[in-house]
């Protein structure tokens, strides 16, 4: 009986918790008078594309920080005088620095970004290569007892 | 000598973490570079605070270095550094001018009234739009301008007394020798 009872009351606290986050997601989009569906399309397409450089892990499109709001009113002004979603990201990037592009275009400051993780994936190759050679070569009996089972991975 | 490698790489882990780990005590990790850096201030016209019929623009500020702090009531951490402003305004060797960053008048005032007012000038942006030319996205932040016109520096975030010493002083210094 009683955990019935907590069985129901987790269930309304689980509903009441989804519709709430639904509600601080729409509160996040404010309506636009977009020309056509079109055009609003693009434009969610754009700022998910960006980042709110207030709170960085999230986009210009999730975001409900106060320069996010100030910003997609920027780029739907932007976009209503017919500007190209290169020409608003220019815009952006000239005040915000290219922070705000989720895709950073390969230069010499984000090399390590892009070719980091094939560093990594090509050292960790090397040491298994080195690793299974080694053992390949040496194994039987060459030098001394192999008494350590428990390092044997 | 091959058990020792994976302390060896352990000790290589713990070096790289304690790394991070001081870098983010020294640099504010959510700090964004800015490109406006050594560019010229955008262009502006702005209400003055206490007298809204009155424009500041740019040209109006010319001439003159100007160090450009982002305040608004709503901000916690602008208390932060205000006393830090309060106390070093009068020396800085530049003025400071106030920028009030979507902010209700009214709130802006009281807020002053209250923590005290260091700045020469008082300019007031309430729909925040200029702010984005100067790629503000919070307060506090802090812009030094020449008299050319140019953003010599930038601090985003309260400015301790530790950045008014190492930073913010040293960088009015090297501005001041260059063009007084």
């Amino acid at each position: 009986m009683n955990r019935l009872r907590a069985n129901s009351l987790l269930r309304m606290l689980l509903i009441a918790m989804l519709a709430l986050g639904g509600l601080a997601h729409a509160q996040a989009i404010e309506p636009l008078p977009f020309e056509s569906h079109a055009q609003e399309l693009r434009f969610q397409k754009l700022t998910h594309e960006l980042r709110c450089p207030m709170c960085q892990n999230e986009t210009l499109a999730d975001s409900n920080a106060p320069i996010a709001r100030d910003l997609r009113k920027q780029i739907f002004r932007m976009m209503q005088a017919g500007k190209s979603d290169a020409e608003i990201k220019q815009y952006l990037v000239a005040r915000y620095s290219e922070f705000v592009l989720y895709d950073p275009p390969l230069t010499a400051g984000t090399a390590l970004l892009w070719f980091g993780p094939l560093l990594i994936l090509l050292g960790g190759a090397g040491v298994v290569l080195v690793a299974i050679r080694r053992r390949s070569r040496g194994g039987r009996g060459a030098a001394g007892p192999t008494i350590d089972p428990g390092d044997d991975w | 000598m091959s058990r020792l490698w994976p302390f060896v790489g352990f000790m290589l882990l713990v070096g790289l973490f304690g790394f991070g780990i001081w870098w983010n005590t020294q640099h504010d990790p959510n700090a964004i570079p800015t490109p406006l850096l050594d560019k010229p201030a955008p262009p502006f016209d702005l209400p003055k605070l206490y007298e809204p019929d009155q424009q500041v623009s740019k040209a109006d500020l010319l001439g003159k270095p100007y160090l450009l702090n982002v305040f608004a009531s709503w901000c916690i951490e602008c208390g932060v550094e205000h006393p830090v402003w309060t106390r070093e305004a009068p020396t800085l060797g530049v003025a400071l001018i106030g920028y009030n960053y979507k902010d209700e008048p009214d709130d802006a005032k009281n807020w002053l009234d209250r923590h005290g007012d260091p700045y020469a000038l008082v300019i007031a942006d309430l729909p925040g739009q200029t702010a984005i030319d100067f790629g503000v996205y919070g307060a506090p932040e802090s812009f030094l301008v020449d008299a050319k016109g140019v953003i010599r520096f930038k601090h985003i975030g309260p400015v301790t007394p530790e950045v008014m010493e190492r930073q913010l002083k040293p960088a009015i210094a090297a501005m001041l020798k260059e063009t007084p």
